[in-house]
């Protein structure tokens, strides 16, 4: 995958199919501690230790459709080519959590990218979940709850789409305002 | 706040927006959102279906997205669903042929054969 946006895309699809009706995604930009985080947990059905073993195989699938499963293999591979990490943990039953370290400035780290594309995908996928996304840009926050839209927007539906298409503008735009505020630190940076 | 103004102003229009229901409301339209399809530039179909049917006013067609078909060499895969019409399956969709698809099918009724793959149940 290209961007990492895409990536977050993908397993919040994991999560919708394991039937989560929760969904936290949080990106964590600190280019002083030179770290890039993203969180994405669900309380959707979880994985046995079993299924948990063999996630990242590229073989290994749950679904019926074809036979094998590439999204977390692929991701595994992106952490790996630019000197980050991928950890994963689920409770059968409970939920699954996601999470990925990479380095900020390392030159295979691929861009975030078109995140409002893919928060907007993502809310428009499942009307059954309540996302809550938080980007944090050198200490600058975005906080979006589908919940909270939804009680904004009062009678209009949130996943229509001229609201979907705000939903993408609004979160590439804040983003672009909250990278343009905040500087990056130090002269040896 | 500056986001509640927005959203309220957004509220207004998304309102405004809503065409008399009629033939076109009673479509839905499937996006196949697995990660063959993401690679292959889904995401950026669901974008442009989402402005294409906002700016035709089409608030009421229902979209929807699917996890992978089985089509992985045909992605990214878009289904059709008519009253009372057979079921279209479109590959290799792109935002220009999305574009196509809600004008000519949607709005007008005709299948956009050249990028049809499959019409009635998928049987996976």
């Amino acid at each position: 995958m290209r961007e990492l946006s895409l990536h977050i895309l993908d397993i919040a699809r994991n999560s919708i199919e394991a039937g989560a009706t929760r969904l936290l995604i949080t990106v964590i930009e600190d280019e002083c501690a030179d770290g890039l985080t993203i969180e994405i947990v669900d309380n959707g059905r979880g994985m046995a230790e079993e299924e948990l073993r063999h996630a990242t195989d590229p073989f290994y699938t749950t679904r019926h459709t074809r036979r094998f499963g590439l999204g977390l293999s692929l991701l595994r591979a992106t952490c790996e080519r630019c000197g980050g990490e991928m950890r994963l943990r689920s409770i059968d039953g409970h939920g699954t959590h996601v999470t990925v370290s990479l380095p900020w400035s390392h030159l295979d780290r691929p861009p975030l990218g078109d995140m409002g594309a893919s928060i907007s995908a993502i809310a428009a996928g499942a009307a059954q979940v309540q996302l809550t996304y938080r980007h944090g840009v050198n200490g600058q926050w975005l906080t979006i709850d589908t919940n909270a839209l939804q009680c904004e927007l009062d009678d209009v539906g949130l996943r229509t789409p001229t609201v979907l298409q705000w939903l993408s503008r609004h979160v590439n735009a804040q983003l672009r305002e909250m990278r343009a505020a905040t500087l990056a630190c130090g002269p040896d940076r | 706040m500056k986001t509640r103004e927005e959203l309220q102003a957004l509220r207004e229009r998304a309102k405004a927006a809503l065409t008399v229901r009629d033939q076109q409301s009673e479509a839905r339209v499937v996006v196949a959102m697995g990660t063959c399809g993401i690679a292959a530039g889904a995401r950026e179909v669901m974008s442009a279906l989402m402005e294409e049917l906002a700016s035709r006013g089409l608030e009421a067609v229902s979209v929807q997205q699917t996890g992978c078909m089985g089509m992985c060499n045909r992605e990214p895969v878009v289904q059709v669903f008519m009253q009372g019409q057979p079921p279209v399956t479109y590959g290799d969709v792109t935002p220009q042929v999305v574009r196509r698809i809600i004008a000519e099918q949607i709005v007008n009724g005709r299948v956009l054969s050249e990028y049809c793959v499959a019409t009635g149940k998928e049987s996976s």
